[in-house]
């Protein structure tokens, strides 16, 4: 059953697939990284110091962008209904949903990093720290998405509202994980792992509450 | 089929700060249908919804045994697949096979229109579909809210025969309808009666 509930979400969420446009977020996420040497300057030494967090920041902003597809549909096609009938459990499916999402960004989102790193001019050191901040933090990012996508999916105007609330709860996240970049040992990235456990096993609890909610009202 | 009862004792249902209803008592046994009637507004949904466990009621018990299948206006099909693809991942779950799958929308007259994505179909077509997943998930208990909507002449009589031919085999359905609708033998719910 996890199974295909996983395949149904990975067919909606991936790249190129028919809910489409997962491939949006990272498209942004490099002309982040394209767009910020034209503003600073051709300065090497300038962007090698300031690439890494600018890297974070992209990341961070990309994983606003498929919020408004991931819970919203659902809701209003009666899915999470019908698999209550089922007795599937709203936490379940978001658990599910969370996997799939961050399958859907976090991998290419990664690859993606590799041709931000040569336009911000990053070293293979740093590159590496990025590559593993990111692979420490995208799982907390998801957690936080799914999250704020079922809070938000039975409101008006809740793709806009959805940004906002994603970036302070992504803060710490941001903190350690690219704080990492400016300190020799990893206990940044230990720290933003820790922070997204934490939100990766609170995140269906939250967002299965909000679902019920929304069904409430 | 096998053996289901529904029963409600004293439900109460409030919406906002309004009570809608209070003091519902409602049995049915395998082979019993239930006509819900009663104005627009008045809690027919509300009801359904509460005996599909999806609601609270603000006092009062359901009780059940047995699954439960919903019908409802909201299809649950993607509307970006396949028809036939959108009607397999309910199949799957539920653990009917393909051919049953494929039977049910034979059943439903949606056998040419598999390969359409459903955001394609019409309104009458999709409610045909949605009673096609109804019909393919063998839960012995059937709530059914305003099931005739958007349904042609052809199409009416086909749910008329699909709820009869369920209670026929043991099956409970409770329709909740503001139009009349065939039902074998209905009990009468006068949600009116039950205004506070």
């Amino acid at each position: 059953m996890i199974g295909r509930l996983l395949l149904r979400d990975l067919a909606l969420l991936l790249p190129g697939s028919r809910r489409g446009g997962s491939i949006l977020p990272l498209l942004f996420f490099l002309a982040v990284a394209m767009l910020y040497p034209f503003a600073v300057g051709p300065d090497a030494q300038l962007l090698a110091r300031t690439g890494g967090g600018v890297i974070w920041v992209a990341a961070l902003l990309a994983a606003i962008l498929p919020l408004d597809r991931l819970v919203a549909p659902d809701l209003e096609l009666g899915v999470f209904d019908q698999l209550a009938l089922r007795g599937i459990s709203e936490e379940l499916v978001l658990a599910v949903r969370m996997a799939a999402h961050w399958l859907s960004f976090a991998p290419l989102l990664l690859l993606a990093a590799l041709p931000a790193a040569a336009l911000l001019s990053l070293d293979g050191q740093t590159l590496g720290k990025v590559l593993l901040g990111l692979l420490a933090g995208t799982p907390g990012l998801a957690a936080i998405g799914v999250m704020i996508a079922a809070l938000t999916a039975g409101l008006r105007g809740g793709a806009a509202l959805s940004g906002l609330l994603l970036i302070p709860l992504a803060v710490p996240i941001l903190i350690f994980g690219a704080g990492s970049l400016s300190r020799p040992d990893g206990d940044g990235i230990a720290l933003a792992a820790a922070i997204s456990l934490v939100l990766v096993a609170m995140a269906p609890f939250a967002g299965g509450a909000a679902i019920r909610a929304a069904r409430e009202g | 089929m096998q053996a289901c009862h529904l029963s409600a004792s004293n439900l109460a249902c409030r919406r906002g700060d309004r009570l809608l209803f209070r003091g519902l008592d409602l049995a049915l046994q395998g082979g019993e249908a239930c006509h819900v009637a009663g104005p627009n507004g008045i809690g027919k949904t509300s009801l359904l919804r509460i005996l599909a466990g999806l609601l609270r009621p603000f006092a009062g018990e359901v009780g059940r045994a047995g699954t439960l299948a919903l019908l409802d206006e909201k299809p649950a099909l993607d509307p970006q697949v396949p028809l036939a693809a959108a009607l397999a991942f309910w199949a799957d779950l539920d653990g009917v096979g393909p051919h049953d799958c494929k039977a049910c929308a034979d059943l439903v007259g949606l056998t040419e229109l598999l390969d359409v994505p459903v955001r394609f179909l019409s309104t009458g077509q999709r409610k045909r579909a949605a009673l096609a997943r109804m019909q393919s998930q063998q839960a012995p208990i059937w709530l059914l809210d305003e099931p005739l909507n958007g349904l042609d002449t052809a199409g009416i009589a086909l749910a008329e025969c699909m709820v009869a031919d369920h209670c026929a085999v043991g099956g409970i359905a409770v329709v909740a309808s503001h139009q009349p609708m065939a039902l074998p033998a209905p009990k009468t719910l006068e949600l009116e009666a039950f205004i506070p």
